[in-house]
Parts: C-alpha cells; structure tokens; sequence
C-alpha cells in the first residue's frame, strides 16, 4: 500500500519527501489534507517539515489539533510507522505521540546546513537500513530544534533505547561543538516506546539523492519501503 | 494655473508642475483620495519618471525572451515547453527603518510578482549593501535584514540559494535590499495584467486591509533625514505563512481557466494594481470600498487604497467562474470578496456608501505621468594607475590572509546558513560558489542564477561599472557550465535631481545596454531605487544585475572548489595587473583610485563561451571566476572551499609561475574576463583554448594542504579556511 503524507496549510517540505518515497517505492504516496478525518489504507504515515500554520503560536501546537491528527494518533497507537521530520517532529511532539519538546535553537537563529549524525538504533523499520554507530551526513534547516525533556523522561529515553540519533562529529563522537541547536544531550531524533513513530530533525529526504551532494538519507525511505511492500 | 482654488498644502510629493498637469486632466480641484491616487502612480517608486528616458535603450529582445520589462516580471523561454520568470526588486527605504519587516516583504512582494504570472517559485536570491561595519547601526541592521529575508522565505518554503553581502560606508544612512525571485512556469500557462473586457467580476484575495505601508511608494521616493526613524508607520508587516497559503491558491486557480487577469498588490497597493489592469485592458474599473476586506474599522477610501498591507492579489475572472474560486480559497482560508467590475468608462471609479467618492480618466493617469529628462553631467575620466605606481607589499601572503579575514571578502556562510537554501529538493549547486544552479523540478535541466555589481567601479566610471556588473552576473552564470539567457537590474542611486547622480545613471545604464547586447544577454525586467540620500550624502551607485541561465544537465554542473590534488590550474583570460580601484589599492593605500579595470566585452565573451566548452566537454574539474581581490583571492577560496579529505587535509595549490609583471598586480590585479579552472586533462585545455583564441595559462599544480604563491610563504589551507569563516560571526557576536 502506499505511504500517506500530511500535508497542512504552511508544510512545505511535503513534495520532497514525496519524491524521496516515489523513488524508493516506485509508488507515489497518497498526499492528504489536514482537514480529512480519515487516512487512506496505508502502511506508512509521514508528517513533513515546513511551517505548518506558520509557527505561530508554537511550532506544531495548532497543527496537532487538526482533524487529521486524531487519525494518525489512532494509527500510530495501533502500530503503524509515523515518520515525523523536522516541523512533523515538532507535530508529533505536541500531539503527544513522542515525549519531550523542540524548543528555540540556542542560537536564536534559524539554522540551514548538512551535520552529521550517529545512529543510535538500527533496528527500528526506519533505521533497519543502517548500522549502530554508523555515521550519516544529513542536512537541518530550523529554527526550533532545541530538543528538551525533563531527567525523567530523558532517563526513560535512554533506558528504553528511544534515542534514534545524535548529533556528532564526523569521526561519531557527540561533541557540542556538533550540536546545531543545543539539543540536550546531542538528540536528533527519538522513537516512541513501541518504535514505530520517529521523530528527528534532520531531513533524510533532502540529501537521497546523488546530485544534490549526497545519499545517506536514502536507506530510510529504501527501508521504509521494503517494510510497507512486505 | 487652470483652477482658481487654492492648492493643498501638502502636495503628498508632488511637485506644483505635476499638481497642475492634474488639475487639467481631472478640469477640477482633486479631492483628497483622488489627490492620492496621482500621488503614488506619480511617484517615482511607481513611475520611473527619472529613469524611464534611460531605460527604453536597453536592449530588450532576443529570440528567448517571451516578456520583457512592463509586466510584473520577465518571462524567458527556457526549452521544453517551459519557461523561467523572475525579476529583482529593491525594498531600500523600509529596510533601513525597520530591518526585518522591510527585508520580509521586500522578499514577499518579489515573489507575488513571480507567481502572479503563473510561475512556481523556485528559488531566492538577494543583493545587500550595508554600511561601514564601524556604523553603529550597521550590526542591528545586519541582523535584522538577514533574519527578514529568511524568516519569509524559509516559511513559505523557497530556498534562498544565493546573494551579495557587502559594506560601504556611503550606505551608512541608506541599506540597500534587493530581492530577487525566478519562477518556473509552462510558457502555454502565463498570465498577465490586462484585464480586457467589459463586465467582469474585480476580485480581491488574499490578507484583509489595514493601515500598514500607507503611502509606502511615496516614501521609496525621497531622500531621508534624521527624522528616518518616525517613518515606521509607512513599513508594511509580512505574513509568509499567508503568502504561502495564496500561493498554493493563486496556482491551483491558475490551473482552470478562470482567470482574465492578476495583478498582486504591491507598491501603491489596490491603486496601482487596478490602475494598471485597467490601462493595459484598455478598460474602465470600478471599485466598492465597502466590499474591500477590511482588518481594521473606519478606514477611508485613502487608506484602503493607499494601503500597502501584503499578500494581497486583485484578479479579474471570467464571469459565472466567481464561486469555483471561492471554494479554492475558502479551502486555503483566504478572503476573496468581488469588490468591483470592468466597464467601457475608461475610468477609475471609486464608490462608498452607494456615492462615488473618485472618479478619475485612467490613460492620463497613466499616459501623462511625467517624465523627466533630468539634466546630468557625464562622471569625469580617471587617469590609469599603473600597478608599478602602488607600492609592493613585504609579503603578499600578509594582504591575502588581511583581505580573506576582513569584511570585504570573508566568508558568508553566517549569512546563509540562516536561510533554507535547500528545501524544494532541487537545489545542485548551494550558495557560497559563483552562481547556485537549481534543477527545474522532474528533468535533468538547471537554472543557473547570480546577482552581482562593483559600486566602486560604477562610482569610478559608470560606463565601464556598468558593463561590469553585467559581465560578472553572466561570467559567474558560465562558470557553472550554464548558458546566460537574460537579466533583470535593480539601479539602486542617490538623487536624481543631481547632475552627477543622473550622470551615474545614464552612464552605467549605457555600461550594461552595450553589455547585454555583446553577450546577448537582454533586460527582461527590473526596478529603480532613487533617492538613496541621506542629509545629501547618496550611496555608491550600484546597478545590480541579477543573470539567470540555463544547463542542459546538471550533472555536467562544475564548482568552484579544488577537486583532487595534481591537477592544472589554469588561468583563462588576460592577466595585465590592474590594480585601479582594486581591494589590493584600498587596502595598501586607504583610497579607491583611478580607472576601474575596463570590460573588453568580446574577450568576455570568448572567454566565456570557451568555459562553457570546456565543462560541457567534461574537461574541468572546478571553475571560478575572478573578481574582487584578483588571481591570489580566486585561487585561496577555491582551496578554502575544498572539503577536507580523510585524512584531514584540504586542497590547496603551488603556484609556479614567475609573473611577467608586477608580482603584486599579477596577484591582485582585478582584470575581467577571466577564470581558475582546474583540469587533470591540461593538454585539452590548452588545445581547445588555442583553437578559440583565448589565452589560458598554466599557472600550477592543486597540492594537500597548503597554498604557496609567487614569493611567499606556504600557507596552510586550513588556517586560511578558519581565517575566511571568523570575520563575520565574531563581527555579529561582538554587538
């Protein structure tokens, strides 16, 4: 079946992860409305990156009360994979489905440029392409990607192996000076106790593509592919 | 005098001459709205008054261009059915009052006038002048200005893919803002301004009305005194996350056949846009105020008119089509309202409260604003400076790594790291090299795109300023392997009621038009920024050109930064060692002197033409123009942009050529026309550049790590590299 993307007023990076998931799959996914109360059959749900409801307020606060999300909620606590990047992190976090907030980066500034990140998990259906500790060079672009969550649930995240990826250097060593945003604990992603929602930052689907200076996000969608296929 | 009233005391900027040509069009006494009205379409903003006389002898034609300058932007064929629209606009005045807001909606309103003409945007570029960094506003409005044009652009989701950032202090009390945005459109899916026909819904989309930016035009149209700061109120507020969403809506319309006209609303608001859809419809308008969506309460028909509140579009649309296009924008939560309809009066006509509160003949309107042919007097020759005539460093390695860490040619990376110049999924080549190229989305194809211009060779000689500024948007456009198509200006001057401020213009606007036609390159569209004074002192004059090209395949696309160590480096064009208004004079000696280096403009063109061989032939493995700082600076960045390899160590270069001149204006000297390229194939090179006339010289080797000029000392790479990348975050942090 195909992957269904959310797309609400202000999402922008909706068409690229599109692409990255038709060039994966060979199938194009199915794009739905925020204002849709029901998801189309599918086996993989995406909230891309972008500026839903223009951020204002917080970002993702309004978005995660668009119809749509009580759908996905539904969905995802019946186990179905929800990749939430960038502003879909931030949805996903206000909707509740992952723990923790993204707060402004310490910087202050919006903050565009490729990192590089260490993965924490490879055995999820998102990371099963990769290996421990393998390092990937991705790019952000945000502006609220300051990771935070109180020692409680930090511990909860390590106990439970919730922590995806880190920021890091390109030998993999997580280093402040490679952390973009001030994420505590170098955090770049994290999935829910169950593992089958990821929320991360960085955008996998802007560097799956050899002309645009790199690949390493591509063996997400090329997993995620396979595993909604099988 | 034609009226024995007596005259307002407040003209809003217009001169007792223009009063009184109004005064004979209207065979009455103006009321205040109507007075308004002739106020902003007669501005300068608005009416190019200045300039228009200049600007008809550019060249505008070429077998590519599909629209040249008169509509919201140029429109070039750019193969396959498809075509590139884009254009340049300055949002000067409000920039300098408020940073943020001014630069945000000078980026918005340059994207409302791209996808009014059906286009996707698909990328932002900008060309920003700031004054000296020691100006204590220059730090606030350096922040401000950067954060503004990424916050619109980033939230609407178009990458800011490339741009200029420099400091004079002539723009001390006037920044300069130009924001640039080209479209992707099919060439049987454009749309224009004409509303013709008679009896058709007047449609208004997009925000609600306020009291924002009211008389904004007018304002863009004068000098300022110190008094800048009580004009926040004429600054308009920008709203990226609405723009995205009238974007989303204006394209899905654009997609039946609904539309008659559009026309976004920008300078002069709901005034110049239905002015112009009605002249270029040959039509008559009439407009119900009330109708207007409105954001505040009690706003008179002046203030609704004058408003300049962003993200608003006027439509005209077939009739019986009016509710389909509701649906597409209550489904994008926008306000559409019908606020008026096209008649045969040839009017403008304005009715509140069921009364006609304007009524005014829109071809005068239009046809008798003035135009000026403003007295000027030509910029007076410099003599040649010899290089010999300045004197030798003790070092060159000391001027290089002084002119890479300074603020003239440090790294930028503070700057555009603060923009998405990624998002769309297209962009090939990221800012920071000579031209970004973008894919044209689904193909193979790229649109290569620069904006450049040198302020102190235009001050120094307006021609060859001029000619300049457009060879090195077209040469930075062919150093990625693309094919310059068209250009779009922005004559960003001081006040033209000086003769020597006209004389910059009329020079540098002959400057570009003989360059355009020798590198066949026409101006497709454009705007004009006056009045850039403060207290009487004007800006440098800085015609900004922005280039836009094409690439066949992207993959063939070749970038500046060294490749792979034991490769030639070459030097493509005529190496003399000119060091008149050169970094290098003004570092050595404090002052910016003599003739500007001259455009040889068919040399540019050979030159070129041979780069663009080369790459496409897949001869060269990096490519960079030289431009500020000569040969020594051209090679340093291309060795400061080479990645690190695993082992740690950048690629840098030996140069081992004793110079047949002057070492230091070997090194320093700002020649045009020419390029660094590099090849692993050196005798290709050489073959193909003796075969097209073009002298190409082979100057040496790329090396790991470390950088060794003609008599100097080896430089380290990476020292260089942290040298180029401290300057301006620092600068930032200090405030």
């Amino acid at each position: 079946m195909p992957a269904a993307v959310i797309v609400f007023p202000g999402s922008n990076c909706d068409r690229d992860v599109a692409v990255a998931l038709e060039a994966a799959s060979g199938r194009p996914p199915a794009m739905v409305w925020h204002q849709e109360s029901a998801l189309p059959p599918s086996d993989l749900i995406v909230v891309p990156g972008g500026f839903s409801y223009g951020d204002y307020l917080r970002s993702g606060a309004m978005a995660a009360h668009s119809p749509i999300m009580r759908a996905v909620t539904a969905r995802a606590n019946a186990g179905t994979p929800v990749l939430g990047i960038c502003n879909g992190f931030q949805i996903l976090a206000e909707a509740g489905l992952l723990p923790g907030i993204l707060m402004r980066n310490a910087s202050l500034k919006f903050v565009c440029r490729d990192v590089d990140l260490r993965v924490e998990r490879a055995d999820t259906v998102f990371t099963s392409a990769y290996t421990q500790g393998e390092v990937l060079r991705v790019p952000v672009a945000h502006h609220d990607g300051n990771y935070f969550a109180d020692p409680d649930t930090l511990q909860r995240l390590q106990d439970g192996g919730q922590i995806a990826f880190r920021y890091c250097d390109a030998g993999g060593n997580v280093t402040a000076a490679a952390n973009p945003n001030g994420s505590i604990e170098n955090i770049a992603g994290i999935v829910n106790a169950a593992g089958n929602v990821l929320g991360m930052m960085p955008h996998p689907e802007r560097l799956a593509d050899p002309l645009l200076g790199g690949t390493d996000g591509a063996p997400m969608f090329t997993a995620l592919a396979e595993a909604i296929a099988a | 005098m034609s009226n024995t009233e007596p005259r307002p005391e407040d003209l809003m900027g217009l001169s007792d001459g223009e009063y009184d040509t109004i005064l004979d069009i209207m065979g009455r006494t103006p009321n205040f709205t109507e007075l308004g009205i002739f106020s902003v379409m007669w501005s300068e903003h608005c009416s190019y008054k200045s300039s228009k006389k200049w600007l008809k002898t550019l060249p505008i034609d070429g077998p590519q261009v599909i629209q040249g300058p008169g509509e919201n932007a140029g429109v070039v064929d750019i193969g396959d059915g498809q075509a590139a629209i884009f254009k340049i606009e300055s949002h000067n005045h409000p920039s300098f009052i408020e940073p943020y807001q001014g630069a945000a909606t000078g980026v918005g309103g340059i994207l409302r006038d791209v996808f009014t003409m059906g286009a996707r945007p698909v990328a932002n570029l900008n060309a920003l002048r700031f004054g000296s960094p020691d100006h204590p506003k220059t730090r606030h409005l350096v922040g401000g200005v950067v954060a503004g044009v990424g916050g619109y652009g980033n939230c609407i989701g178009v990458p800011t893919v490339g741009g200029e950032v420099n400091f004079d202090p002539s723009y001390n009390g006037n920044i300069l803002v130009n924001a640039m945005t080209v479209g992707i459109a099919s060439t049987d899916k454009i749309f224009y301004s004409a509303a013709a026909g008679v009896g058709l819904p007047v449609v208004y989309v997009g925000s609600k009305t306020g009291r924002d930016g009211i008389h904004g035009a007018t304002m863009a149209s004068a000098e300022f005194a110190d008094d800048a700061d009580e004009k926040r109120p004429t600054v308009q507020v920008g709203d990226p996350f609405t723009e995205k969403l009238l974007l989303e809506a204006c394209l899905e319309l654009m997609a039946t056949d609904a539309i008659v006209a559009i026309q976004d609303m920008g300078a002069a608001g709901l005034t110049s846009s239905s002015v112009e859809m009605a002249s270029k419809g040959d039509v008559g308008i009439e407009l119900d105020i009330d109708r207007v969506p409105q954001r505040e309460t009690g706003m008179s028909a002046y203030e609704i008119m004058l408003s300049e509140s962003q993200e608003r579009m006027l439509m005209v649309l077939h009739p019986g089509r009016e509710d389909m296009a509701r649906k597409i924008f209550e489904k994008w939560e926008l306000d559409f309202a019908v606020i008026g309809v096209t008649n045969d009066s040839g009017h403008l006509t304005l009715l509140e409260g069921g009364e006609t509160s304007a009524d005014i003949p829109v071809p005068p309107l239009v046809a008798a604003a003035p135009e000026y042919d403003r007295p000027w007097t030509p910029t007076p020759p410099r003599p040649v400076i010899n290089a010999t005539e300045i004197d030798a460093p003790d070092d060159l390695g000391d001027v290089l790594t002084a002119l890479i860490g300074g603020p003239e040619l440090c790294s930028r990376r503070w700057v555009w790291e603060q923009y998405d110049h990624m998002v769309m999924g297209d962009t090939v080549v990221r800012p920071g090299g000579d031209a970004a190229l973008v894919r044209v989305h689904g193909t193979g194809k790229g649109l290569a795109m620069a904006t450049d211009c040198s302020p102190r060779y235009v001050f120094a000689n307006p021609i060859e300023g001029g000619r300049q500024a457009v060879a090195e948007a077209w040469r930075n456009v062919t150093a990625v392997g693309a094919t310059p198509l068209a250009v779009t200006n922005n004559l960003n001057f001081g006040n033209p009621e000086r003769p020597e401020i006209m004389g910059q213009l009329v020079g540098s606007v002959q400057g570009m038009g003989e360059a355009c036609e020798a590198l066949d390159c026409p101006v497709v569209s454009g705007n004009v920024s006056l009045y850039n004074e403060t207290n009487g002192s004007g800006i440098l004059p800085t015609p900004v050109i922005g280039c836009v090209g094409v690439m066949a395949d992207v993959a063939k696309a070749v970038t500046s930064e060294f490749k792979a160590v034991g490769e030639t480096i070459f030097v493509i064009g005529e190496t003399q060692g000119w060091l008149g208004c050169s970094l290098y004079q003004r570092h050595m000696t404090g002052d910016v002197a003599g003739a500007p280096p001259p455009v040889n403009l068919e040399a540019e063109r050979k030159n070129g033409d041979l780069v663009r061989h080369l790459i496409a032939d897949g001869v060269l493995t990096a490519c960079h123009d030289v431009s500020d700082g000569g040969l020594a600076v051209a090679i340093t960045e291309m060795a400061m942009a080479s990645e690190a390899s695993e082992k740690g160590a950048e690629i840098g270069a030996e140069i081992n050529i004793s110079p047949d001149i002057a070492t230091h204006g070997w090194a320093f000297g700002e020649d045009q026309g020419r390029y660094v390229v590099t090849s692993s194939a050196p005798e290709a090179v050489s073959a193909a550049a003796a075969a097209a006339g073009v002298p190409a010289r082979a100057i040496g080797m790329t090396v790991a790590a470390t950088l060794t000029l003609p008599s100097t000392r080896p430089i380290s790479v990476a020292e260089l590299k942290a040298l180029n990348e401290r300057w301006l975050p620092d600068y930032m942090a200090a405030g």
